[in-house]
């Protein structure tokens, strides 16, 4: 119906087709307080006493430090350099003395602490040196490498470090830079009144981005609740061929950056794509302006614009200096009225609660909003869904977020995800439409917490059990060499042992032979004293052979002076005896051993039970079929 | 804490209903103005019936009875029921019907929301079935009728099931046109001819077919305030239109023409308000069009071949049954995703 309304008022006024946007499903028409924080210029709000400065301010890896407590730093000074590569580095807005690093409040939904570097400024705001680039003479890299060190992220509210989006992956070619400038958030009013009052310098930045991205067009996607901005815009983008304003309706969410494609291309993102991959980038407008600022002047990222709205004395805009205290923001705004309860940080359809009014402005905070009771009121409480399905009529994804409701709700996460729950932007269009009043977005939160806790869990526990399936299959390989390495020498031992045992029997008769031979008992000693030193280096040999393999250290010390004197009656015997007990000590240490292994490996086979007991062979055989029965538990786990 | 969004902007489920109700208040006038005051009674009686076994199972089922009370979802329940009912039923007939429909159909089933079947319908079906007689037998219309019951006259014989001296209950029934219908074919009369008899007006039962013009009226207002998708209506009407076509194309000396059967017996009533239950009905827009369709075409069905002379209620409560099947092949695209 509404569709053929449209058309016949385009008849009417005779616009050109080429100005229709591409609808996406559903959408909402939040009531758009905006007028409220534009009646007053951006306002600049002065250095306050200190700046407290998260280092994660930003979409990924945690800056490194490089400052100290105590260190005097410039304005524009690096404090943290980015680390890895989604990183952003932080610096000092202005000039001063480090006080702290240390854990401090942060405005984030957790309501945690994070480290955070405190800087109490000097009040002389003195610059550091700063590298302007002459980016026209420039190579695209070394541009996009500087931009890593300029700390600028998305200034929409995402914070995704600017410079990785500028890289050339070498993939994809990107033939349109889309600045979004829809705003459609109700109350935020930051990138209007930068349009409004910048525009010239953001069409100098588009000018860069373009640049760097190699895209041959440029569309300004602005919602026509903002005709200021619009006007201002269209204006300034005269000065670049190719770059052009397109207004689109203001419906929530527009300004979500799959939907403005579509609504200005009518290009369709894969769910599992990304815009680079259609050969589309988008910026934030105050993005595209401090990329401007980084490559013309030097100057990182250290401040940004701010709306102060709700219920204060003066809703405005500010531009505020990173690290700045809510508080001093919300002095400078003419303080709360009364009944406000809290501050909300972006607006009413995505943003959340910030945990006191002692949280320092971040690259993230693009509203704030004093809430009071009256402005957001708490919501009833929740009936039972009863499929009336607006949310389905209203969601931006055309989702089924009823069905989602469902499952999540009754954690049959599997079905939830069959049902595309990973493609919920949380925009909040259904739980804004739900006439049960049910927070629906919040179960989608949850539902998909659940999932990713659940498969970080499984991914660890994958790993673990490949490690110790590794671990089970070196164990088993290095059994297998030892036991092959065992044999061999065994094979060996036996061959010599039996070759010094015929050298000792033949000792013993060469003695017998000599002692009845020799004439005297000293003749006689000396020859018995020849005969026992031969044999106890026969026997020492024999030991060495034995020992070696069963790594047996003082086997038998105390027997050699001994063997010496009664070497007339007991040489051979001794020596036999001597074996048996060697053979005996041997066998024990491997049965030993075999057991220790078995118990440690749980159940390992030792391939060298030749040479063990019969008990010793029993028991490791006993382990062994323990073993095979784990083993096909598991596998028949596995396979169900 | 991320709580957002902290706005809405959404009619309450009792705004919701209350909205069913005033559309349905156009039909129970011109109800009250062709069969007389007694429906006003009939739907007192459900409405008692139903909000005082809704509090009782409530409370059984220990849930807050206040707001599931006012969400008035038991009372559209009723309304509908009542005016589904013929219009001298007696007193007994509305509370067993009703009691069927909000305690076992609703809230054994885990009351509002939960409901796989329509209430009204497994209600009116649990009459039709058990007291066939009863609910077959409907009042000629006032300006039809030889013996004229005063609204009093009509509370003496609901409740007590009393006629006025020297009146006979035959006297003030008659079969309705969709019965009569079927009779005379079976008895090999021709449309032509059956659809002489005074009982039938211009497109369908004389007098009837005023009540449900008024229902059309509600229905587009339900549509126009957005309460109720018009997927619903539009497939149901075209359906029973098609079908009822197809067979008057062809065989018109036995099959009646479409706009009869589409201004007769509950089919409006049907349309905007009865298969329009969100709860009981399929979530997707193409679902919505399938369920629709398929209640049309059963109906006619059960009409023109089934032992009933209308088909609704069996209709409704058959494609209740196919609803899971329904969403679950009918998942629209999402965003970003192939066919």
């Amino acid at each position: 119906m509404s569709s053929i309304i449209q058309f016949v008022t385009r008849l009417i006024q005779g616009q050109s087709p080429s100005t229709e946007v591409h609808k996406f499903n559903g959408g909402v028409h939040p009531t758009g307080h905006k007028e409220e924080s534009t009646t007053h210029q951006i306002a600049k709000l002065a250095i306050p006493e200190k700046l407290t400065l998260p280092l994660r301010q930003h979409v990924g890896h945690i800056p490194k430090i490089k400052v100290q407590v105590g260190d005097h730093v410039l304005k524009g000074q690096m404090l943290a350099e980015a680390e890895g590569t989604v990183s952003a580095a932080i610096h000092a807005p202005t000039s001063g003395t480090v006080a702290a690093i240390s854990d401090a409040l942060i405005p984030h939904p957790s309501g945690l602490p994070d480290m955070c570097v405190t800087l109490v400024p000097d009040g002389k705001d003195i610059w550091t040196t700063l590298h302007p680039t002459d980016w026209r003479n420039s190579t695209k890299a070394d541009l996009v490498a500087n931009l890593r060190s300029s700390g600028i992220v998305g200034l929409g509210g995402a914070t995704f470090p600017t410079h990785i989006k500028l890289r050339a992956d070498g993939k994809s070619h990107i033939h349109t830079l889309v600045i979004n400038a829809a705003e459609c958030e109700p109350y935020i009013t930051c990138d209007d009144m930068l349009m409004r009052e910048h525009a010239d310098e953001i069409i100098k930045g588009i000018e860069i981005v373009q640049h760097l991205l190699g895209a041959e067009t440029c569309i300004i996607g602005i919602e026509d609740n903002k005709p200021e901005a619009v006007s201002a815009m269209t204006a300034a983008s005269a000065a670049l061929a190719n770059t052009s304003v397109k207004v689109v309706p203001t419906l929530y969410p527009s300004g979500d950056a799959r939907r403005l494609i579509h609504l200005l291309l009518g290009i369709e993102i894969p769910h599992d794509k990304r815009s680079t991959d259609v050969g589309v980038q988008v910026f934030n407008v105050a993005t595209v302006l401090a990329i401007y600022r980084y490559v013309v002047f030097g100057e990182p990222s250290l401040s940004r614009i701010v709306t102060v709205t709700g219920n204060v004395a003066s809703p405005q805009n500010f531009e505020v200096l990173f690290g700045t205290q809510l508080t001093s923001l919300i002095a400078a705004a003419g303080g709360t009225g009364k009944d406000t309860t809290h501050f909300i940080m972006g607006g009413p359809m995505m943003g959340f609660d910030l945990p006191s009014s002692e949280v320092p402005i971040t690259k993230a905070a693009n509203c704030i909003i004093a809430a009071t009771p009256t402005l957001f009121a708490p919501p009833p409480p929740a009936m039972p869904c009863i499929r009336c399905t607006r949310c389905a009529e209203a969601c931006p994804v055309n989702l089924q977020p009823q069905e989602l409701y469902w499952f999540s709700k009754s954690d049959n996460f599997e079905k939830a995800q069959d049902y595309n729950l990973f493609d919920c932007i949380e925009c909040g269009c259904c739980t804004y439409v739900c006439p049960s009043n049910i927070p629906l977005v919040q179960y989608y939160r949850y539902a998909k917490s659940e999932i990713i806790a659940a498969n970080r869990t499984k991914e660890a526990a994958d790993l673990a059990r490949e490690r110790n399936e590794f671990r089970l299959a070196r164990i088993e390989r290095e059994k297998m060499d030892r036991a092959q390495k065992h044999a061999e020498r065994a094979a060996n031992i036996k061959t010599e042992t039996s070759k010094i045992e015929e050298n000792v029997a033949a000792l013993k008769t060469e003695t017998e032979k000599a002692v009845s031979s020799a004439g005297t008992d000293e003749e006689a000693q000396k020859l018995a004293k020849q005969a026992a030193i031969a044999a106890a280096i026969e026997r020492a040999k024999a030991q060495k052979l034995a020992t070696r393999p069963a790594e047996v250290k003082s086997a038998d010390s105390q027997e050699n002076p001994a063997a010496a004197s009664d070497v007339k009656t007991t040489a051979v015997t001794d020596e036999q005896a001597k074996q048996d007990k060697q053979a005996l000590i041997a066998a024990a240490i491997e049965r030993a051993k075999a057991q220790k292994l078995a118990a440690a490996s749980a159940g390992q086979v030792p391939k060298n039970t030749e040479n063990i007991s019969s008990s010793a062979q029993a028991e490791i055989s006993e382990i062994d079929t323990l073993r095979e029965k784990a083993k096909q538990t598991i596998s028949s786990k596995e396979s169900n | 804490m991320n709580r957002s969004p902290y706005i809405t902007d959404a009619p309450t489920v009792s705004i919701i209903m209350l909205k069913v109700l005033l559309a349905l208040v156009p039909g129970i006038f011109a109800y009250a103005w062709v069969y007389g005051g007694g429906i006003l009674v009939t739907i007192s009686l459900a409405t008692i019936t139903a909000l005082v076994s809704e509090a009782v199972l409530l409370k059984i089922r220990q849930r807050p009875i206040r707001p599931y009370l006012s969400d008035l979802s038991a009372v559209v329940t009723a309304w509908l029921l009542a005016l589904a009912l013929p219009p001298l039923a007696p007193w007994w007939l509305v509370v067993v019907g009703t009691f069927f429909a909000i305690v076992i159909a609703k809230q054994l089933y885990g009351g509002l929301g939960y409901n796989p079947f329509n209430p009204a319908m497994v209600g009116y079906a649990v009459l039709l079935i058990s007291f066939p007689i009863i609910m077959t037998k409907w009042p000629a219309p006032l300006i039809l009728a030889q013996t004229k019951l005063g609204f009093m006259d009509q509370l003496q014989f609901i409740f007590g099931n009393v006629m006025p001296a020297g009146v006979k209950v035959d006297a003030v029934t008659s079969a309705t046109p969709l019965d009569y219908l079927k009779t005379q074919l079976m008895l090999k009369h021709e449309v032509s001819g059956i659809t002489q008899a005074p009982i039938f007006g211009m497109y369908g039962a004389k007098g009837g077919e005023f009540v449900t013009a008024a229902y059309l009226l509600g229905g587009l207002y339900l549509i126009q305030q957005r309460i109720i998708s018009w997927h619903l209506p539009t497939a149901f009407i075209s359906a029973l239109a098609v079908i009822s076509l197809v067979f008057y194309t062809f065989d018109p000396a036995h099959f009646a023409n479409p706009l009869f059967h589409l201004m007769s017996g509950a089919s409006m009533l049907c349309a905007f308000f009865i298969i329009t239950d969100p709860v009981s009905g399929p979530t997707t827009p193409r679902g919505k069009l399938y369920f629709a369709a398929g209640i049309g075409i059963i109906t006619y069905l059960i009409r023109v071949y089934g032992g009933y002379p209308d088909g609704v209620a069996f209709a409704v409560l058959i494609m209740n049954m196919c609803v899971p099947l329904i969403d679950a092949y009918t998942q629209p695209r999402v965003f970003g995703h192939q066919e």
